[in-house]
């Protein structure tokens, strides 16, 4: 059964709706002086299941379901959604967002056509993947084998969370498409202690595919033990210095790097205002000859990635800058439209009740030439960042931060002493320029991040090969 | 009244999930619905730019088997849908393990009494008029300096809704509430400088909002005041956190003393109920029955009664933040604190803003935080922040992308003092806080 087939049948059918009442909604829309219009159904099936203290704690399910209806005219947006997927309130909606722009337009009458593209996930429901029975012996194996790891873990704590998600949306040129998204993801965390000293460590992973993907080389079991070794680490660390210096990143999941300080400041709608860092700065050389980033929508079975993205518009592999040299920005249709491009399947929008905007969807940086070990051996005194915790960076100054979960000092080439707290922190514009060594081993994050923008939440990919950035300030304590 | 009916009407949906949920053979339940409708308004370079109708509504019912405990949601309303919930969380529950800490509150730290808070007061605001006070609010900024080149919008907000809780011990209320907010966020330039920063007001009553021209300004004045930041060199010095970041060092004290970080051990502060945390002057009470405000509720999510009391005094650590499953985990009473506190106040000294300045003397004014670099295991705290250089109690210039870093319990120790300029724009309400000492990593 092809997609739109089953979006209908799992967003529409129940509610009675047909295509003609999208039609008449779209008509409504099309009354008004519009340049876009659309329509967005969705329905969210999601369950998540919590274990600690050696025990099922609790398992929660949500069904969510409504549709948003939106029309644009110029850079003007009128906006209203409703869990209510029936005509007569969709037809309220219409005639409310419409009210943005001049009345009296000839309607124009909209005859939708289906659109497909490449899909690159499944569609079955990862919550029907498995037995509820499965995903408890799952999560109790992943407990007692983490447990057996190390005498000094306290508390292991696993979660595990399925979502299912159709929508399906009709645009005014009469395109309509659909997706169904599957999405999982698996989280392991573990709180040690030795001599009254407490430190935890996380890990987890995940990825639009289904459960079983858990299952495949033991995925699950490694998240347990890769969590007990960081927790293990942070117990011997010290405080991490402070001051500027030689920083080596580490390759996947500090890939946020490229996300926070480079990725934001590429999205196409503080571009098209002016108010990014990176704003009319296409052509100009961004960052060392090594860098080459892109932003990837269309990774098999990736957490970032999707079919299509929100608008209806298949996703693509954008290279945002290449050799250092900035080539393009990430665009939904609105900010594509008014910067006179093409939308590059960049417009995400949290659920029905949030308004579209470009967002990002893998983004990471493509390999050098150099082994990690090179890498390091070549840093006489530094930092060697590992793992990250959350970052963040305000687009208009540039400035971007994130914390290292796991950090070690680099004395004469090689690590020495694992350090904690250390805060990274720097000039989003600046800091690819100074990328003095890119390694071969570029690597995505295991499939457990989440990016935030005004106030909208949506899975995200990074990755990155092991790079060597010459002068990042490093926030610790130790001067 | 209109809404005295939408109450009632909710309320018997509740206590229709309830009795769904014995029906179909749970031993206890906890239900909760709740109906939101608002308008957003912005407006960018002197025009509008969206216009945004919410409505929403959802609703969530937990079941407990004897000590199993399984929950669902959905935001559909129907019968069907209600009976449909009710069997997933039975079904979640049944796999769910006995947990001997589970279940409803105790019946007796439930709220009995629902004195009125004054927290609905409706705002008849149509699109055109929030236009109008958005392009105001904006042309404000955007008029203030001829440094401000750009804008991100100023934006007029309004919301009401209505709450419904119920549980099977026989607690059932429902109450409506309102909040609006206006904001604006301005970009200035100069040179190879280009800095942003916002201003906003919220209240559930529109009248006491700020006027929207006198937040424009104060975007614009804050935006312009950030151009040619420098670094520091790496140092240690004193820090002030103004009052707008200071309510975030609150927030981290309330994390580490929540019943979950306690009793998963999880916590810089375990074992320090009765203890001096801070120095003697601090005392920090909560406060859940102003009249008006925006914490205010007079029970908790689960139905347990809030109470006006001290959580530190005379720098002693007094009391936990527990939810029902968090305090019967510790062996202690729930606190009503199941979905957070409630008003929380840190009682504020003699200084204003300038009198703080003098006091910092010479060292770091701390006006923005950026980066989630705060270890609530080990009260490891390094974060991106931004702000002014301060000699003399005079502020010199504008700092950026440098760190602050410390442990959260000597910060705390190292209280110096707190200010009168109270922000009272969130649940938390304080001051400006000024530190002893602080690692700054720079240049």
């Amino acid at each position: 059964m092809d997609r739109l087939t089953q979006a209908r049948q799992s967003i529409l059918a129940p509610t009675g709706l047909q295509d003609s009442d999208i039609e008449k909604i779209m008509n409504s829309l099309l009354s008004a002086q519009v340049d876009a219009a659309d329509i967005y159904f969705q329905s969210s099936h999601f369950e998540s299941w919590v274990m600690e203290s050696g025990i099922i704690k609790e398992g929660s399910h949500s069904i969510e379901k409504g549709a948003g209806v939106r029309a644009v005219a110029g850079e003007k947006t009128g906006f209203a959604y409703s869990d209510r997927i029936e005509l007569p309130v969709l037809l309220e909606a219409a005639n409310n967002v419409k009210a943005i722009v001049r009345q009296g337009q000839e309607a124009r009458s909209a005859l939708f056509k289906p659109s497909y593209s490449q899909p690159y996930y499944g569609t079955s429901n990862p919550l029907k993947s498995l037995a509820d029975q499965q995903k408890v012996d799952l999560l109790r194996k992943v407990d007692s084998e983490t447990r057996k790891l190390d005498s000094r873990i306290e508390e292991v704590i696993i979660s595990l969370i399925g979502a299912h998600d159709s929508i399906l949306v009709a645009s005014q040129d009469g395109q309509l498409t659909a997706d169904i998204r599957p999405l999982v993801r698996m989280n392991v965390t573990v709180i040690v202690v030795q001599n009254g000293r407490r430190e935890q460590g996380s890990m987890g992973g995940g990825g639009r595919c289904d459960y079983t993907m858990f299952f495949d080389e033991d995925k699950a079991l490694d998240y347990g033990k890769e969590a007990v070794r960081l927790a293990l680490v942070n117990l011997e660390a010290v405080e991490a210095p402070a001051g500027n210096m030689t920083v080596v990143l580490g390759s996947g999941w500090p890939g946020i790097l490229l996300h926070e300080a480079i990725g934001h400041g590429l999205e196409g709608d503080f571009n098209r205002k002016g108010t990014s860092a990176f704003s009319g700065r296409v052509g100009e050389r961004v960052g060392s000859s090594l860098c080459t980033v892109v932003d990837d929508g269309t990774l098999p079975g990736r957490r970032g990635s999707l079919s299509i993205d929100d608008e209806g518009t298949p996703t693509e592999n954008t290279v945002l800058i290449e050799n250092g040299i900035l080539k393009g920005y990430m665009q939904d249709k609105l900010n594509a439209r008014l910067m006179g491009v093409s939308p590059t399947g960049n417009g995400r929008r949290e659920s029905y009740a949030h308004l579209p905007m470009p967002r990002m969807t893998n983004t990471y940086m493509l390999p050098g030439a150099h082994d990690a070990e090179e890498i390091i051996r070549s840093v006489e005194k530094g930092l060697y960042a590992k793992n990250f915790g959350g970052g963040q960076v305000d687009i208009t100054s540039g400035k971007f931060v994130f914390s290292a979960s796991e950090a070690y000092l680099i004395e004469n080439g090689k690590l020495t002493r694992p350090v904690k707290g250390a805060t990274l922190i720097g000039n989003g514009p600046d800091v690819l320029t100074r990328v003095s060594m890119v390694g071969n081993d570029l690597q995505l994050d295991s499939g457990v991040g989440t990016c935030g923008k005004d106030g909208q939440s949506v899975p995200v990919g990074v990755g990155q090969p092991t790079l060597k950035i010459d002068g990042l300030t490093v926030g610790g304590t130790s001067i | 009244m209109q809404n005295q009916d939408e109450i009632n009407r909710l309320t018997a949906l509740v206590q229709l999930l309830l009795d769904e949920a014995k029906e179909q053979g749970a031993s206890a339940a906890e239900a909760g619905l709740s109906i939101e409708n608002g308008l957003s308004v912005t407006a960018r370079m002197g025009d509008v730019e969206t216009i945004e109708h919410h409505c929403d509504q959802g609703l969530g019912v937990t079941v407990y088997i004897g000590q199993r405990k399984g929950s669902a949601s959905t935001n559909d309303l129907s019968e069907t849908s209600i009976k449909e919930t009710v069997t997933a969380a039975l079904s979640f529950a049944r796999y769910a393990n006995e947990d001997a800490y589970a279940g409803l509150p105790e019946p007796s730290w439930l709220a009995t009494e629902f004195p009125d808070l004054d927290l609905y007061h409706p705002w008849t605001l149509t699109a055109d008029q929030a236009i109008n006070m958005a392009i105001a609010c904006e042309d404000a900024a955007r008029s203030y300096h001829a440094d401000i080149t750009n804008s991100e919008g100023a934006s007029v907000n309004t919301h009401q809704g209505i709450r419904v809780l119920g549980n099977s011990l026989g607690f059932l209320h429902g109450y409506a509430s309102t909040r609006h907010s206006m904001s604006c966020s301005v970009l200035g330039q100069r040179g190879d400088s280009m800095q942003r920063d916002y201003w906003y007001s919220v209240a559930r009553e529109a009248s006491k909002l700020e006027p929207g021209p006198e937040i424009g300004r104060k975007a614009a004045e804050r935006t312009i005041r950030r151009l040619e930041g420098r670094k520091l060199s790496t140092r240690q010095c004193p820090v002030l956190y103004a009052a707008e970041v200071a309510s975030g060092l609150l927030g981290s004290l309330i994390s580490a003393i929540s019943g979950g970080n306690l009793y998963r051990k999880s916590s810089f502060l375990l074992d320090m109920l009765d203890q001096p945390i801070f120095p003697e002057f601090i005392h920090i009470h909560e406060q859940p029955y102003l009249s008006g405000a925006l914490g205010s509720a007079s029970f908790d999510a689960e139905g347990v009664v809030t109470r006006t009391r001290d959580i530190v005094a005379d720098g002693i650590l007094k009391s936990y933040v527990l939810g029902t499953y968090s305090a019967r985990k510790l062996g202690m009473q729930s606190t009503g604190n199941a979905g957070g506190v409630h008003n929380l106040t840190l009682d504020s000294g003699d200084d204003d803003f300038n009198g703080m300045l003098a006091r910092l003397g010479t060292g770091l004014l701390v006006t923005e935080l950026m980066g989630q670099g705060v270890n609530m295991v080990t009260g490891d705290y390094s974060r991106g922040a931004s702000g002014f250089w301060v000699e003399n109690g005079v502020i010199q210039y504008p700092v950026e992308e440098i760190t602050i870093a410390g442990n959260l319990k000597h910060m705390f120790r190292n209280i110096v003092a707190v200010g009168n300029d109270v922000d009272y724009r969130g649940n938390i309400r304080t001051g400006s806080i000024l530190i002893e000492r602080m690692s700054i990593a720079g240049e």
